[in-house]
């Protein structure tokens, strides 16, 4: 059975600053909590959680001009999966990102979306820290 | 020296398993005992029927509504306030052995601390314990006890039954000698059970604690809950064929329709397998393919596991005789909710705020040496909550009841419930999964059970039950409507809004499914 998990966040960042970091898939494991490394190799992206587990993605698509960056969980637990992070520029310096999860089963898009939430804060107290382009 | 605290949870154990509470099936003598030294109560109701939200009120004394864990899967912050810590500042030691599950179960980031200990080899400290040692319903997971039966039998860590399926969903799979769902036949010794496991480890950690210590240990069994997977040299103790079915299930399948019809529509809704509005019960099994069988053989299951608690507890306590301080320890024993065993043809748990789930087992010995007068075998009738038991430990312990707690020091006897006030007690459900939301509101006091239904998706709003527990104990007639009831249903819903804590917003958010 199909599950969906939405989480959104705005953020005191304009868009292109914020994309710089959440639209990089090498540096997915700065700023989502419990991923402990991320290595990409072409389209293959393998993150490591925290207790050890590492899970191969495809990454679907990074789109730089939409700052839509979709990707697929490939592990055997999964019928489907696709993640989503959309970074949208509010045109006031600030940002909204949207982290989706879809699953099935189900109970994996809790699974992952609640880390996604988390991830979602992390990004935010991360961009936030510093307004300059340092990041 | 202050007065020892021995706080004894169990999981998922209805009122009716213990003998001292007219249980018939599981031989609880310990548990009987204390009972008959100290004080029982007949009407202690949790603040949520599942786990989370209800140990998150037994660690800090609030509602539901203030700690902010309103569904399972929702993380009690780690910086939430504890008892555990107040009576730490206050120079106790202090434990949790067994289940804590104040945060997801399913962490695959592993980003809660419950979670970490075990793998980091550590225990604590975490939410005012210095010693945090867990425990939950099998060998999976990330636990001590898990990581304990893996590196001394790793052969046995196969023999439990999985608790989930291969889609994370609560397994409905079938078995015992009925197929009933999750029974099990669980070659496990008893040694290495982790009601066994649970005792042992408290043993330890008593042991390591000087004479004069004053401590607060939390021993949390993780059973009677299911899976009904006791070890098998067990289960011989009762044969199911000669255990009767329960008084809240209706034979006449025409007849449990019938009641089941004059309750809001999410209870036939489950019955028939239209609707599976909570994660707790398994997903793709129907309540309306029970038979009597599965229930005799589930709750004969029950009681074996409920007799094995109360042999691990009398253990600890001999062993306590033996250090020569029982005399010095207060005992509390009870469970976080209930279970549906069979009632109204329905198992497990869920949104559905009926005795099964909602009455619960309770038994407080005070300390003999400390003198509280307290007549042996006294019993209270009066309504009281979880919400109670984090102020009765900060009175045993003498320090000041922090502002944050918002229950009451429990009552000795009924005189002292009605000076103090111990008029009602509140329940509360809340869940939002996969596009199903149930939102409950429960009031019991004077002897009615009334339960406000909030908007959500099987729910207008308008719905509600409404039961007289002296003339309907068994909560079959619905009286929500009933015109001659409307004054007392008006009274109850007003005085629930009287005092029900409003819910902190925004909402913390789910961040798995248990």
């Amino acid at each position: 059975m199909y599950g969906t998990v939405r989480h959104e966040i705005r953020i005191q960042r304009p868009a292109a600053d914020v994309w710089a970091l959440a639209g990089d898939a090498e540096r997915l494991c700065e700023w989502f909590p419990g991923i402990v490394s991320s290595a990409v190799d072409g389209t293959l992206r393998t993150i490591v959680t925290a207790s050890g587990i590492p899970m191969p993605e495809e990454i679907m698509a990074c789109d730089n001009t939409q700052r839509r960056f979709q990707y697929r969980l490939t592990m055997p637990v999964f019928k489907h999966h696709r993640g989503t992070i959309d970074v949208i520029d509010l045109h006031d310096d600030t940002t909204l990102v949207v982290y989706s999860t879809e699953a099935d089963p189900r109970a994996m898009a809790l699974v992952i979306g609640g880390g996604t939430a988390g991830a979602l804060r992390e990004l935010k107290r991360q961009m936030e820290l510093t307004t300059e382009g340092a990041l | 020296m202050g007065r020892k605290i021995l706080f004894i949870t169990t999981d998922q154990q209805r009122y009716d398993t213990l003998g001292c509470n007219g249980g018939t099936i599981a031989r609880t003598p310990v548990v009987d005992a204390l009972a008959a030294q100290g004080v029982r109560y007949e009407r202690l109701h949790p603040q949520s029927v599942v786990c989370m939200p209800s140990r998150s009120t037994m660690i800090t004394g609030q509602h539901v509504s203030t700690h902010g864990v309103w569904m399972n899967g929702v993380p009690l912050p780690a910086d939430a306030p504890s008892v555990a810590e107040v009576l730490h500042d206050a120079g106790y030691r202090t434990a949790i052995i067994g289940k804590p599950h104040f945060e997801p179960f399913l962490d695959p980031f592993a980003r809660f601390a419950e979670n970490t200990f075990a793998g980091n080899g550590t225990f604590g400290p975490h939410r005012g314990f210095e010693h945090f040692e867990s425990a939950t319903h099998g060998a999976a997971g990330p636990l001590h006890y898990a990581r304990w039966l893996f590196a001394t039998h790793p052969e046995a860590v196969g023999m439990y039954y999985p608790v989930l399926d291969g889609s994370l969903e609560v397994n409905a799979m079938g078995g015992g000698d009925t197929g009933a769902p999750q029974a099990w036949v669980n070659n496990i010794p008893k040694e290495w059970y982790h009601t066994d496991w649970v005792a042992d480890r408290t043993i330890s950690w008593l042991d390591s604690l000087a004479a004069d210590d004053d401590w607060f240990c939390w021993m949390s069994f993780p059973d009677p809950h299911h899976p009904w997977d006791p070890p098998a040299s067990e289960v011989g103790r009762i044969d199911w064929r000669d255990v009767p079915l329960p008084a809240g299930y209706i034979e006449d399948t025409t007849e449990r329709e019938r009641v089941l019809d004059s309750k809001p529509k999410h209870w036939r809704a489950w019955y028939d397998g239209r609707v599976v509005s909570n994660y707790e019960a398994p997903l793709t099994w129907v309540p309306a393919t029970l038979t009597a069988d599965q229930i005799r053989e589930t709750t004969a299951l029950n009681a074996v596991e409920c007799e094995l608690i109360d042999e691990a507890i009398g253990r600890v306590l001999q062993h306590l005789r033996a250090k020569g301080c029982e005399d010095d320890v207060d005992i509390v024993f009870t469970t976080d909710h209930g279970e549906l065993g069979g009632d109204f043809g329905l198992l497990f748990k869920g949104p559905y705020h009926v005795d099964g789930l909602m009455r619960l087992p309770l038994i407080w010995r005070p300390a003999p040496s400390s003198r509280v007068g307290v007549a042996s075998g006294t019993t209270v009738t009066r309504p009281v909550g979880h919400l109670d038991l984090a102020p009765t430990f900060c009175t045993i312990a003498g320090v000041e009841i922090p502002h944050w707690m918002e229950g009451k020091p429990l009552p000795i006897d009924d005189t002292d419930a009605d000076a103090r006030g111990f008029e009602r007690v509140l329940t509360e459900w809340d869940s939002e999964l996969f596009g199903v939301g149930v939102h409950l509101r429960t009031i019991t006091r004077d002897g009615f059970v009334c339960t406000a239904y909030l908007p959500g998706s099987a729910h207008d709003g308008t719905e509600g039950e409404l039961y007289d527990l002296n003339d309907d104990p068994l909560q079959r007639v619905n009286r929500w409507d009933d015109p001659a009831l409307a004054a007392l249903r008006g009274d109850l819903i007003a005085d629930l809004w009287d005092h029900q804590p409003p819910m902190q917003l925004p909402l913390r958010g789910v961040e798995a499914p248990v």
